[in-house]
């Protein structure tokens, strides 16, 4: 029932006032050094109210905080796993290249997933993934696999990518979440295209690029991979016959640009849960709305503490929620 | 069998209470889980967002009111229970207008009770807009009333 959800919605979109608006980036892009940009924040309540020196440490306590209001109102994290699973899969790309080669895991291991990564080490040392849930297990049993035969990280890389979109759609879809099935489909399609271009740019063959893409339902990923394997403007020009149309302009321009313009898309479906006043969707478009502010701020904080042009800094500068 | 028409009048009263009721119920129970979350995070909009939880309180009181005149009319309250079976049906049909609307209408004004106060937590300066498109559900259910009113009112003078 949609109503279940009133006191959660409620509280949600009176916590969106306290989202940084754009006046309020551009404020914190206007500070004159990363001290004060650290205040200004400290000020907008980011943190735990300590003075922090360390940027990660203060936006960890920022991520944290907001997963502790979500998990406060809706106890079941269930329907909002499907934002923590590119993290998982990142997790377990750390964790076999860790195993199998030189390079030390912990250092590349990212906080904030759901399944705790020296539990993904763990399995992949012994190489034995009962302990892991079923949508980790499968890919981390593929992923070694190819590792083990070809030695080739690209191959394992793909592999878990594309088992990651596929865990992320499947998951969308069973949500029976209007958004956040539109959230899986629109970053499957987004990734399929970046996948397409990077084949394109590096000469990879059509093969290559259909393993790495998932599919879904707003690109026809064949024709797609096919496209990628001629030229990039075989690519621009099957954009032009889908919903992305405007992604080959900003491809055009840059890979970054793109990047920012796919933020912004997101950014664009999920505003539509700010007037919702019902279900669980506003609370999914929160929870993103935030990472996708705290991401803002981190850009923000890394041009001031290397004192980059405050202009260069701008244009990185993804829209925000409010 | 001559009995039945206090049967159906009393079930007309009966009906026009409870779904009237549990209408109110429902919405006042919904938009207070709305005015908590926006009060949890701003306890200075109690006194605003209180009266919009309060607006689908009002079926329910309609609802009571109906079952109250009809309780009157048919003699439960004093006087001769003595009703036909076509009239006590004429008294079971009169309170189906507020007993449906009643219940319907309460659980529209709801949502719309709780869209006012989540606009109220994000532009406290908007809540007489807030409350009039809350307030505009509310027409429904005062014609029902109005019907339910006059229908049994009208039957008393009949001769059937």
């Amino acid at each position: 029932m949609a109503e279940q959800y009133t006191y959660a919605v409620s509280r949600i979109h009176a916590r969106e006032m306290d989202l940084l608006t754009g006046a309020d980036m551009e404020q914190l892009l206007q500070c004159s050094d990363f001290r004060e940009a650290m205040r200004y924040l400290a000020g907008k309540g980011y943190g735990n109210g300590e003075e922090y020196s360390d940027t990660e440490l203060m936006l960890k306590d920022e991520t944290d905080k907001m997963w502790s209001l979500i998990s406060e109102l809706i106890p079941d994290s269930r329907p909002f796993e499907t934002l923590l699973r590119q993290t998982d899969f990142h997790n377990l790309k750390a964790a076999i290249k860790a195993v199998y080669t030189s390079e030390n895991a912990e250092d590349y291991f990212m906080g904030g997933g759901s399944v705790e990564p020296d539990l993904i080490l763990e399995a992949v040392k012994l190489n034995k993934y009962g302990a892991l849930p079923d949508f980790l297990a499968d890919a981390a049993a593929q992923a070694t696999e190819s590792f083990m035969k070809t030695g080739d990280g690209q191959e394992c890389d793909i592999c878990i990518d594309r088992a990651c979109l596929e865990t992320i759609l499947k998951e969308g879809k069973e949500s029976g979440v209007e958004i956040i099935k539109d959230y899986a489909e629109l970053l499957a399609a987004l990734t399929d295209i970046k996948i397409a271009v990077r084949s394109a740019l590096t000469g990879k063959n059509k093969a290559f690029a259909r393993r790495a893409m998932a599919d879904c339902n707003s690109i026809d990923a064949d024709a797609l991979s096919d496209a990628a394997s001629k030229n990039i403007g075989e690519v621009y020009k099957y954009l032009e016959h889908t919903d992305y149309r405007d992604a080959a302009e900003a491809l055009k321009v840059s890979m970054s640009e793109f990047e920012k313009w796919s933020d912004n898309r997101i950014m664009e479906l999920i505003k539509t849960q700010k007037s919702n006043p019902f279900t669980i969707a506003p609370v999914f478009a929160y929870i993103l709305g935030k990472q996708s502010e705290i991401k803002a701020v981190r850009i923000v904080l890394s041009g001031k503490k290397d004192d980059l042009d405050t202009e260069l800094v701008r244009e990185r500068i993804r829209d925000l929620y409010v | 069998m001559e009995n039945l028409g206090i049967v159906f009048a009393l079930t007309g009263a009966a009906l026009a209470a409870l779904m009237a009721g549990i209408g109110s119920a429902i919405g006042v129970g919904m938009a207070g889980e709305a005015a908590a979350g926006v009060v949890t995070e701003d306890p200075n909009k109690f006194g605003k967002v209180l009266i919009l939880q309060l607006l689908p309180g009002t079926q329910g009181i309609y609802g009571l009111l109906i079952a109250f005149i009809t309780l009157s009319q048919i003699g439960i309250l004093g006087g001769s229970a003595d009703i036909s079976v076509a009239k006590g049906l004429l008294y079971l049909a009169a309170c189906l207008p507020m007993a449906f609307v009643g219940l319907w209408s309460a659980r529209r004004q709801a949502r719309a009770a709780v869209s006012g106060i989540q606009l109220v937590a994000k532009r406290p300066d908007q809540m007489g807009k807030s409350m009039i498109f809350a307030a505009m559900v509310e027409t429904y259910a005062i014609l029902a009333l109005l019907i339910s009113i006059l229908s049994i009112t009208g039957i008393a003078g009949l001769n059937i």
